[in-house]
């Protein structure tokens, strides 16, 4: 092995683990790191505005690859302004690596310029941390962190390198295999337990899948599974936020999404089911409302790849430890060999029909030319006008995610990037950059609302600069609208902070950027506009005005159960009490 | 509106770990990131290259609380093996402490018989002063430390909990 520097290792590391593409800032303490880059022929490095929109780009370049996303970020305030975004991948289980500089072993503990205690801060927003204080050490790390970010539970892995380290020479060793004394992720499912699901899934009157993140990490192949299962079954299936995508949204066994913004057939066929099948999801709070009226007539079956995800909130009949993918594809095959049949489930699914015919994702609206256009409705015609288009679609957070969750139809995993977890305003633009950088052909779009834009509007610049094709599509109420929804619902309409005051005029901004940008008022105007967003090379921003004081229904107040969904405006009521109030 | 809070038993969990910097910043960083109750900690390197610590927590939670310690804890990358010592069976639990009472007179002398009872060893003297060394499990050293309060007690030193379960197996 040959003497090489430390940000050379890193370097060279990075081009052996196969990375094409990392997104950074410079500064300080990553200077070796940087020079080391310096025109380099393999891997393209894409330099953002901020930090935590070099996290988002790289949680969007890793979703809609699903290759580990890669970041390269300075001490201190670079380290400290990534922390956002490693702490959404930690929640939504996205593979990402983080290299931090740091100030030279002898200065750390010394309050040196721009130190921080990078390790400490991300030791609870990190899958796993290291601070590497011999360059010897870079090349076991770097490949094992790769290994730790990948396997098991996806997540975000933290190498944070002293800038000494990156300067001093040594040798660069890559181990042969990466076999970790202690982290080894139990992949295959149990042989037994496969057997006891299959038999219960045979065996339900009122069966129903409940899929999630789990399955669109698993790759292509688990949510091809997923549909041959569900098919083999006859049994409906609803999925989370973070698995829109994994099952199709035009097949007829298709729910919808589930929980608080979720569809009412989704959620009351979880209420009245005897066997719910959840596979790579995690009985999150927006998904049970309330606990104690949570699925209660069920038995429950929980596939996860995180042991400690099983039993969280809801105790589970049956915990299959496993890769979603792994545990699909022997669930199939356990069918086939037990001779199973699909039993008939017509009475099941009249009942679930029956909920559907309450047609709960309508929204009242004036179809006149010059009406205030519905968010939904706008959502519904981005999706007309992007059929057979494939679009990758990036959210921000708050009621046009919602919105985007229930009327945007996907039909293939790696589509649909949002941040479910942590709920990350700020998110979506960084990542559509970081998915248009992986796939530059292919259409990707950020729904966002005028409020969370701003959070890292200025990745504007990112775009002209590498000249991404990306389109924003904002919804623009004025308002931030999730907060206001919750103030007029729980706070007697007290709105307060919730008023977008003095935005900008984004029509002037996307010109003072080198982009295309256009506005739409009307519902008349809305196909062309679209039309135009689309067929217009290059980025481009709509600033779609919509409806200000429209709310996202259905939903499950807070502390409620499924059953208790208010599925239009006239059916609110009053005002929540301190125990609804402190459920968030 | 009040916060509730649900009733506990008591667990004795034995970790083994990397001996690295930072692992056991990021164990207690979990309890107390989760809410999870730390009632002692102790932690030593035990094999003979170092590269191994095990930690002995003794946490309360009601049983399903305690099933999630014990998830969350296997799942670091650094922990190779999380033991809830209850479930294994019989075991034995130690901890020493260091008591030093203060007095003159029959206080004094009430002092050494019962750490006479309590097989508690005397580690130094002064003429006016004892410091004990009792061992045991955790409710003999509260015992004692209570009685030792009525005797002139200044100062108390505890190790925590180490445990071990009985029998020829191994964790």
């Amino acid at each position: 092995m040959t003497e090489m520097s430390g940000a050379d290792m890193v370097v060279q590391a990075l081009v052996d683990l196969g990375v094409d593409t990392v997104f950074g800032y410079p500064g300080g303490a990553v200077l070796p790191i940087y020079d080391a880059l310096f025109n380099h022929p393999t891997i393209q490095h894409v330099l953002v505005r901020h930090e935590q929109a070099a996290t988002h780009a790289a949680e969007g370049y890793a979703r809609s690859t699903g290759k580990p996303g890669v970041v390269l970020v300075t001490s201190g305030p670079g380290a400290t302004n990534a922390v956002t975004g490693i702490t959404d991948a930690l929640l939504d289980s996205i593979p990402m690596v983080v290299l931090t500089g740091q100030v030279s072993t002898a200065l750390i503990g010394t309050d040196a310029f721009q130190e921080c205690d990078t390790v400490g801060i991300t030791r609870h927003c990190t899958k796993h941390n290291y601070l590497v204080m011999d360059p010897d050490r870079l090349g076991p790390i770097l490949h094992e962190a790769f290994h730790i970010a990948t396997h098991g539970r996806p997540g975000p892995v933290v190498i944070d390198i002293p800038k000494n380290v990156q300067v001093a020479t040594g040798e660069y060793v890559v181990p042969e295999k990466i076999q970790h004394k202690s982290y080894r992720p139990q992949v295959e499912p149990d042989a037994d337990a496969i057997s006891q699901a299959i038999d219960m899934i045979a065996a339900a009157e009122r069966p129903i899948f409940y899929t999630g993140g789990g399955v669109i990490n698993a790759g292509p192949d688990a949510s091809a599974a997923l549909r041959q299962l569900v098919s083999l079954t006859g049994a409906p299936i609803t999925s989370t936020l973070m698995g829109l995508g994994a099952f199709p949204a035009d097949d007829p066994k298709w729910l919808g999404m589930l929980g608080m913004h979720g569809t009412y057939e989704s959620n009351m066929a979880m209420n009245r089911a005897d066997l719910i099948i959840a596979v790579g999801a995690r009985f999150d709070d927006r998904v049970t409302g309330r606990l104690d009226a949570f699925a209660p007539e069920a038995k429950k079956i929980h596939i996860d790849i995180d042991r400690s995800s099983i039993n969280k909130i809801v105790p589970v009949d049956l915990a299959i430890v496993g890769d979603a993918g792994r545990a699909l594809d022997a669930l199939i095959a356990a069918w086939a060999d037990k001779g199973h049949r699909a039993r008939d489930l017509g009475e099941w699914w009249r009942r679930v029909d029956g909920w559907r015919a309450t047609r709960c994702l309508d929204f009242p609206e004036k179809k006149d030319a010059g009406a205030d256009i519905m968010p939904q409705r706008a959502v519904k015609a981005l999706f007309d006008a992007t059929r057979g288009r494939d679009p990758i679609i990036t959210t921000e957070v708050g009621q046009h995610q919602m919105w985007a969750a229930q009327h945007f139809g996907f039909s293939a995993p790696n589509r649909w990037l949002t941040s479910g977890g942590l709920g990350t305003m700020g998110y979506g633009f960084p990542a559509a950059v970081g998915a248009q950088i992986a796939h530059p052909n292919r259409l990707v779009i950020c729904i966002a609302g005028e409020a969370s834009l701003q959070m890292n509007i200025q990745e504007m610049g990112t775009v002209s600069q590498y000249r991404l094709p990306v389109k924003i599509f904002i919804l623009n109420n004025e308002w931030m609208g999730m907060v206001r929804q919750w103030q007029e619902l729980t706070y007697e309409s007290r709105y307060s902070n919730s008023y977008s005051d003095s935005l900008p005029d984004f029509v002037k901004l996307a010109a003072a950027y080198g982009w295309t940008g256009l506005r739409i008022d009307t519902l008349g105007e809305l196909e062309d506009g679209i039309k135009t967003m689309i067929e217009t090379p290059g980025p481009v921003i709509v600033d779609c005005r919509v409806a200000k004081l429209a709310n996202c229904f259905p939903m499950i107040p807070s502390g409620a159960a499924h059953t208790d969904m208010i599925l239009q405006p006239s059916d609110v009521t009053g005002t929540m009490d301190d125990e609804a109030k402190a459920l968030v | 509106m009040k916060i509730k809070t649900e009733a506990g038993e008591r667990h004795v969990l034995a970790i083994t770990v990397d001996n690295e910097a930072g692992v056991l910043a990021k164990i207690t960083g979990l309890f107390t990131a989760r809410g999870y109750n730390i009632e002692s900690l102790t932690v030593a390197d035990i094999s003979s290259d170092h590269a191994l610590s095990r930690i002995t927590i003794v946490t309360n939670g009601p049983p399903p609380v305690i099933d999630q310690i014990i998830a969350q804890l296997d799942r670091l990358v650094p922990v190779h093996r999380v033991i809830d010592l209850a479930d294994g069976g019989a075991h034995v639990e130690r901890e020493i402490a260091l008591v030093k009472v203060a007095g003159t007179g029959d206080k004094r002398i009430e002092a050494l018989r019962m750490a006479d009872v309590f097989r508690a060893k005397v580690v130094d003297t002064t003429l006016t002063s004892f410091i004990f060394e009792i061992t045991g499990n955790s409710d003999k050293v509260d015992r004692f430390i209570a009685l030792m309060r009525e005797c002139g007690l200044v100062e108390v030193g505890r190790t925590g909990v180490v445990a071990i379960g009985r029998g020829s197996e191994a964790l």
